[in-house]
């Protein structure tokens, strides 16, 4: 299993900041599925090595953590807020958008796995609302039209 | 990167620098940055607290706990080590206002965490930014990486003979971990399951540690109250509820964003004069005043100072600050259930009342929804979520009860309206699918 450079600098300095090996797990995982797309076997292999856990163990907080995924996704993860403030403001036609215009449903991924849909809990956008999360670009204030320059956008 | 909004009855402290490009150490240093920390430096740490305690800051992220006394239940001896922990886990739906300080004003959080070291002896602390806020965790990396160059951080900092570290974290999305004993157990490494308590993390923390957690906000407020003094802040509020808030206004609001405000801010004049009214000629219908876990309030209601006092008093709480604006073309139910679906999603299963209380409150909200409720549901509606109240080991169940409890209550004839094959008033026919009425 091979990290790029900046992974294994982030990852030799986040074990200097903490008591415990352990404790880097969490947002190191969330950058090693960055790097490979989705937490395979082998990711999870590897960093239970490092860190002196089980598998279990790795695998028990991965199913805890909503942005966590043993299963691949699509290139770009397209995450439409629906939750009170974006629903206000029309975050659930967003995602009926999505929907129809993608071909998927929730936590679906298009043929040519370009796009991931995921319908998410509130992103923290919102007075921006309603909003979009595309991996970690948010995208706020949206209407039907401009989400779809933002997915086109995206697919070039 | 997020709008930024004014108007003229803010009073900006926390958000002095937002825009102004303190993100770099020099233009923080220009705008009266780590002055605060070196006078704390030269504090006795009971002075920092007592600073702090007359302040009258009190806890940003919901609970509105005194800053200050939580400080002081820190043991001045401590055989472990004890641990500053800052939750920038920010979750609660409505509440957008710890990404702008560390979009804009990352080196005030460190600062803060910094005093509260000073203040209750202890050498280490960590920033704990939610996995959704990438951007915003490189932002941080990079403001700690250039406090240490410059020492302001480390051995020795800003050669007091002191040692300070202090270093950021992630998160991989769970609401539940905005929960302090979770919070903990997320930053070493495991599910986020609450802890029992007592012992409270003061004495128990971090690995074992007394620990002082504090959000964000809270945090970024105390430079601002070492520089400004505690009468400066105390007065900025009401009584026992001291200096500004960030207020986040969203929903059906003609200029949403988030504003800072004193403490005590007529709501009324936050939803029609800063917030500038409802849009489309519509009306009010209800405000949820501190963010989804937070008893919704009535257009009759919304005449109050935003205070934690207040705000209890009239049935609510002013909670994480974050400000709902419905107006009256939506179906209180329906929000009910978007509400209960959140909680539902993000109940972590360890207590049961929570567990199987949202499940079940989604449940019948779902079918309430879509025409199949029946009228004994209604109560059941209160009498489930009134017995989840306390008795969980994180207030994640209350979360879920309390707004609950106040949408039945305050809009029963809404939830009668949409009894036994009734489709749902505010919607489009055929957008609901139906679901058949359960026996009797």
């Amino acid at each position: 299993m091979q990290f790029s450079a900046e992974f294994e600098t982030r990852f030799g300095e986040m074990l200097t900041h903490y008591p415990t090996k352990r404790s880097v797990l969490v947002p190191t995982l969330l950058y090693a599925q960055d790097e490979a797309g989705f937490l395979s076997d082998e990711v999870i292999h590897e960093i239970a090595a490092r860190l002196d856990l089980t598998e279990l163990d790795v695998r028990n907080v991965i199913s805890y953590y909503s942005m966590l995924t043993t299963k691949p996704r699509g290139k770009y993860n397209v995450q439409v807020c629906t939750n009170i403030a974006c629903m206000l403001r029309g975050g659930e036609e967003l995602y009926a958008h999505c929907r129809k215009k993608l071909g998927i449903g929730h936590k679906g991924t298009t043929a040519d796995g370009t796009f991931t849909l995921e319908e998410v809990e509130c992103i923290g956008a919102c007075s921006w609302a309603p909003a979009v999360q595309v991996n970690y670009d948010f995208h706020e204030n949206l209407t039907v039209e401009k989400l779809d320059k933002v997915l086109e956008g995206y697919k070039k | 990167m997020a709008d930024l909004v004014s108007h003229p009855d803010e009073v900006r402290v926390v958000s002095r620098r937002f825009g102004l490009g303190a993100t770099e150490l020099d233009r923080y240093l220009e705008l009266d940055g780590y002055k605060a920390v070196q006078k704390a430096l030269a504090m006795e740490p009971d002075a920092i607290i007592n600073e702090v305690k007359n302040s009258g800051l009190r806890g940003r992220g919901g609970a509105g706990f005194s800053t200050g006394m939580k400080w002081s239940f820190v043991p001045k001896q401590s055989p472990k080590p004890k641990y500053v922990l800052c939750n920038g886990d920010e979750s609660e739906p409505g509440t957008c206002k710890d990404r702008l300080i560390f979009e804009h004003d990352p080196h005030a959080v460190i600062e803060g965490v910094m005093i509260a070291a000073l203040a209750v002896s202890s050498q280490t602390g960590y920033i704990y930014i939610r996995g959704e806020y990438r951007y915003l965790s490189v932002i941080m990396q990079k403001a700690i990486k250039d406090a240490y160059a410059r020492g302001f951080l480390g051995k020795n900092v800003f050669g007091s003979g002191k040692d300070l570290d202090i270093y950021w974290h992630g998160g991989a999305g769970a609401y539940e971990v905005g929960e302090e004993s979770a919070l903990m157990e997320s930053l070493e490494g495991k599910r986020g399951i609450p802890r029992i308590r007592p012992p409270f993390p003061a004495v128990v923390g971090l690995w074992g540690g007394p620990t002082v957690i504090n959000n964000a906000e809270t945090l970024a407020s105390v430079p601002h109250i070492l520089l400004g003094g505690a009468d400066w802040y105390s007065k900025i509020g009401t009584p026992k509820n001291g200096g500004t808030r960030l207020f986040c206004l969203s929903g059906n609001l003609e200029k949403p964003g988030v504003y800072e405000l004193p403490m005590g801010y007529n709501l009324k004049k936050m939803i029609y004069d800063v917030g500038g009214g409802i849009p489309n000629g519509r009306e009010l219908k209800a405000v949820v005043p501190g963010g989804s876990s937070t008893p919704v309030l009535l257009p009759e209601e919304i005449d109050v100072p935003m205070d934690f006092d207040s705000l209890m008093k009239a049935g609510s709480m002013l909670g994480s600050g974050g400000v709902v604006v419905l107006d009256d073309t939506n179906c209180i139910v329906k929000f009910a259930l978007r509400t209960m679906k959140f909680y539902q999603h993000e109940s972590c299963g360890w207590c049961i009342p929570c567990r199987e209380g949202t499940d079940w409150l989604k449940k019948t909200l779902t079918r309430f929804h879509a025409g199949g409720g029946l009228k004994k549901d209604i109560d059941n509606i209160q009498y489930l979520s009134e017995n989840m109240l306390g008795r969980t080991f994180c207030p994640l169940g209350d979360a879920a009860a309390m707004p609950t409890i106040a949408f039945v209550k305050k809009f029963r004839d809404e939830f009668e309206a949409h009894l036994e094959g009734k489709p749902c008033p505010f919607e489009e026919e055929g957008a609901v699918e139906q679901l058949p009425v359960l026996a009797h």
